[in-house]
C-alpha cells in the first residue's frame, strides 16, 4: 500500500524486468522512456537512457516499476506496482536514479478487494468535490434491485426458510398441513429476518464496527450500503423498522389465529434478541452470546414458531428437531466471524473468533459439527425424527470440506470466501435434507397404513 | 486509418497495460498503470472514482504522456516500444453509466472477463462509478523493436488531431 519510503525491496531485479522513466520535459507535457536496470548502492541504474532522451538533472521524475501481468481474456494475476519519485545523476554512460519516496501496491499484500475497500474514502472525497463543482449533491447508484438485494443480505433469508420448512414438515408428521399459514409463517418469519438485517447495518454503522473493517467479504463485514453512500442510515433504520412492522403484523395474526399468547410470547422473544443482537444498551453480540442468539433465534424459535402455528402445541420432538438446524447457523455466522475478528476486537464485539485462538475456532466447529450429526443420529434412534432424516448424514463430507477450507484459508478473508460459501450451503442442504426426512415420513403415512420401518 | 501511426495503432490496439503519466500539483510526474483503448482518434481511459486522484491533477494540468513498455502486455509482433504525448480532458458527467457508451465495449473487447464483472457491479459497487479520462495524442514516439537506447521515429500529430 501507499508509504513513504526511500528504499526499494531486496529483490526488485527479481520481481520486475524494467523500469519507467518519467519527467516533466521543457514543453510541459510529460515524457516516458523503458529501461533495463540494476540496483547498485541503494540507487537503480538505468542502462538504456543514453544520449538519445534527455532527462533533466536536477529535477524530479518519476520512476515505476509494474508487474501488471495480463491473462488474455482471463484478466490479471501477480499484480504488483512501485512507483517512485526521486532525482536523476548521470554517472559515466548511464543514469542513476535515487529514490526519496515511494507507494506500493502488491495484491499478495493486499488483495485488490482490500485495496478497493481502502480507498473508499477516496472515492468519498472524489464525489463530495464533484458536488461542490456541480452545485448538487453527487451519490454513487446502484440498480434498486440490486440495491434492495444488498442492502438486505436477501440471500440470507434461506437462514429463515430452513427451520420455518422444518417446523411446518414436523408439525405436519403429526397432524394437517395448513399451506396458508406456513406460507404467512414463512412471510413474517423473512421480515423480521430482513429487519434483524437492515437494523445491524444501522447499529454496526453506528458503532463504528463495520467502518474499522477493512476487510470484508460478501459474507462478513455487513452490506456497506452506509459506508459507500449508497442508502443513508436513517433510511437504513426506516427499513429495517418497515420489515419489523411487516413482520410482527403478520404474527399478531398468525397469533391471533392460534390462541395468541403462546405465540405472542414467543414472537416477542424472537423480535427482542434481533434487535437486541447489535442495539444498544444490550448489544448482546459484544457480550459474546452473539452465537447462542443466532442459534436460539434461526433455531428452536423460528422451527417452534412454525410448528405451533400449524400444530397449535409445542413439542420436545419439535424443540430437538430444530437443535442441528440451530447449530448449523451459529456455525455460519461463527466462520463469518472470522475475517472480521480484528474489526470486532476494535469494536467491542466478543464474538467468539475474537476471543479463541486460531486451533480453539477451529476445534470448536469440529465439535458443533460432530454434535450436529450427533443430535440428528440420536433424533433417529430415539424415534424424535423419522428414519429418512438420516440422509442428511450425506452432508458430512461437505463439512469436512469446510473445516478444511477454514484451517487453510483462516488468516486470508479472501481465501476463506469459497469454505464461508460452503458452510451456508451445508446449512441450507442438511436443513433441507431433514426437512425431506420428515416429509418423505408424513407422505409415507399417508400413502400406506403399514409403513415401511426405515419411513417412519 | 486513425490518428495514429499504423505500427503504433497496432500496439496501442494490442496492449491490455500502459502507463499513464500525469502532471500533479508540484509539477512532479505521476505514473499510473492502466488499460489503454482507442477509438481511433482518441486514446480512452477510465477511471473508478475510488482511485480518482489521478483525475484531479488531469484537471489542473492536462499535459499526459501514455507509454507501452511492457512486451508481456502486448501481443502485436514485432513488439516496439511506445510513448504518445498529448492533453488529456476529465469527462465525469455521470459517473454512474456516463462512460459506458465511449469506453464499455472497447474495453470488453479487449478484456471479455470485464463483462461478467460488470454483470455482477453490486460486489463492488464504487469500483463501477467511473470517470473518463480522453486524450488527444498531440505526439507518438516509437522505439522500434523495444530499443529505448536508439533514437525513436516521432510523429507530429497535431495538424492531424486538429
Amino acid at each position: 500500500m501507499s508509504q513513504a519510503t526511500a528504499t526499494f525491496p531486496p529483490d526488485l531485479e527479481r520481481s520486475f524486468s524494467h523500469a519507467v522513466l518519467s519527467w516533466v520535459g521543457d514543453d510541459g507535457y510529460p515524457m516516458s522512456v523503458a529501461s533495463r536496470f540494476a540496483v547498485k548502492n541503494e540507487r537503480v541504474v538505468l542502462h538504456e537512457i543514453g544520449e538519445v532522451v534527455s532527462p533533466p538533472s536536477g529535477r524530479d521524475v518519476n520512476v515505476i516499476f509494474s508487474h501488471i501481468r495480463p491473462r488474455p481474456g482471463e484478466g490479471y494475476d501477480e499484480r504488483r506496482y512501485i512507483s517512485a519519485w526521486g532525482r536523476l545523476r548521470r554517472a559515466g554512460g548511464t543514469v542513476e536514479f535515487t529514490s526519496t519516496g515511494s507507494y506500493h501496491w502488491d495484491e499478495k499484500e493486499t488483495p485488490f478487494f482490500q485495496y478497493s475497500e481502502l480507498t473508499v474514502p477516496q472515492a468519498h472525497r472524489f464525489l463530495g468535490e464533484l458536488s461542490e463543482r456541480r452545485g448538487e449533491t453527487v451519490k454513487p447508484k446502484l440498480a434498486a434491485g440490486w440495491l434492495f438485494l444488498r442492502a438486505t443480505r436477501l440471500p440470507f433469508l434461506t437462514a429463515t426458510a430452513v427451520p420455518v420448512f422444518l417446523g411446518v414438515a414436523a408439525a405436519a408428521r403429526r397432524g394437517p398441513f395448513r399451506p396458508g399459514l406456513a406460507l404467512l409463517t414463512l412471510l413474517a418469519a423473512c421480515f423480521i429476518h430482513l429487519g434483524l438485517n437492515v437494523a445491524n447495518d444501522v447499529f454496526d454503522d453506528a458503532s463504528g464496527a463495520d467502518e474499522a473493517n477493512t476487510r470484508p467479504t460478501q459474507f462478513s463485514g455487513g452490506s456497506r450500503v452506509i459506508q459507500y453512500g449508497l442508502v443513508s442510515r436513517k433510511a437504513m433504520a426506516l427499513m429495517a423498522a418497515g420489515f419489523y412492522a411487516a413482520g410482527i403484523g403478520i404474527g399478531l395474526y398468525l397469533a391471533a389465529t392460534s390462541g395468541f399468547w403462546a405465540l405472542f410470547w414467543l414472537g416477542v422473544v424472537g423480535v427482542f434478541i434481533s434487535i437486541a443482537y447489535t442495539a444498544p444498551p444490550l448489544r448482546l453480540v459484544h457480550r459474546g452470546i452473539g452465537e447462542v442468539v443466532v442459534a436460539l433465534g434461526f433455531g428452536p424459535i423460528v422451527t417452534l414458531g412454525a410448528f405451533y402455528v400449524q400444530a397449535q402445541r409445542y413439542t420436545w420432538e419439535a424443540l430437538y428437531a430444530s437443535l442441528p438446524v440451530a447449530l448449523l447457523i451459529a456455525l455460519v455466522l461463527y466462520l463469518n466471524e472470522i475475517p472480521d475478528r480484528t474489526a470486532d476486537a476494535v469494536a467491542g464485539k466478543r464474538t467468539l473468533p475474537v476471543r479463541w485462538s486460531k486451533p480453539g475456532v477451529l476445534r470448536g466447529y469440529a465439535l458443533a459439527v460432530a454434535a450436529t450429526y450427533g443430535l440428528i443420529v440420536g433424533g433417529v434412534a430415539s424415534g424424535v425424527m423419522p428414519v429418512p432424516a438420516l440422509t442428511a448424514l450425506v452432508t458430512i463430507p461437505m463439512a469436512i470440506g469446510v473445516y478444511k477450507g477454514a484451517r487453510e484459508a483462516y488468516d486470508d478473508p479472501y481465501a476463506l470466501m469459497p469454505a464461508m460459501a460452503k458452510n451456508i450451503q451445508l446449512h441450507l442442504a442438511t436443513g433441507m435434507l431433514l426437512v425431506l426426512g420428515f416429509v418423505a415420513s408424513t407422505a409415507a403415512h399417508h400413502l400406506a397404513d403399514d409403513v415401511p420401518r426405515l419411513l417412519r | 486509418m486513425g490518428i495514429l501511426p499504423d505500427e503504433i495503432e497496432r500496439i496501442v490496439n494490442a496492449a491490455l497495460v500502459a502507463e499513464l503519466t500525469v502532471v500533479n500539483a508540484k509539477g512532479r510526474p505521476v505514473t499510473h498503470p492502466m488499460i489503454p483503448l482507442y477509438d481511433g482518434s482518441k486514446l480512452w481511459f477510465h477511471s473508478s472514482i475510488l482511485f480518482s486522484k489521478k483525475l484531479a491533477h488531469i484537471r489542473a494540468n492536462p499535459k499526459v504522456a501514455v507509454s507501452i513498455t511492457d512486451p508481456r502486455a502486448v501481443t502485436a509482433d514485432p513488439f516496439h516500444r511506445v510513448t504518445i504525448q498529448g492533453d488529456a480532458r476529465v469527462i465525469d458527467d455521470d459517473v454512474h453509466r456516463g462512460w459506458e457508451p465511449a469506453v464499455l465495449q472497447l474495453w470488453i473487447d479487449k478484456e471479455p472477463i470485464i463483462k461478467d464483472f460488470y454483470a455482477k457491479r453490486v460486489a463492488l459497487p464504487l469500483f463501477w462509478e467511473r470517470a473518463l479520462i480522453e486524450v488527444t495524442p498531440r505526439r507518438a514516439i516509437l522505439w522500434e523493436n523495444g530499443r529505448t537506447d536508439l533514437p525513436p521515429t516521432v510523429f507530429e500529430l497535431e495538424a492531424v488531431a486538429s
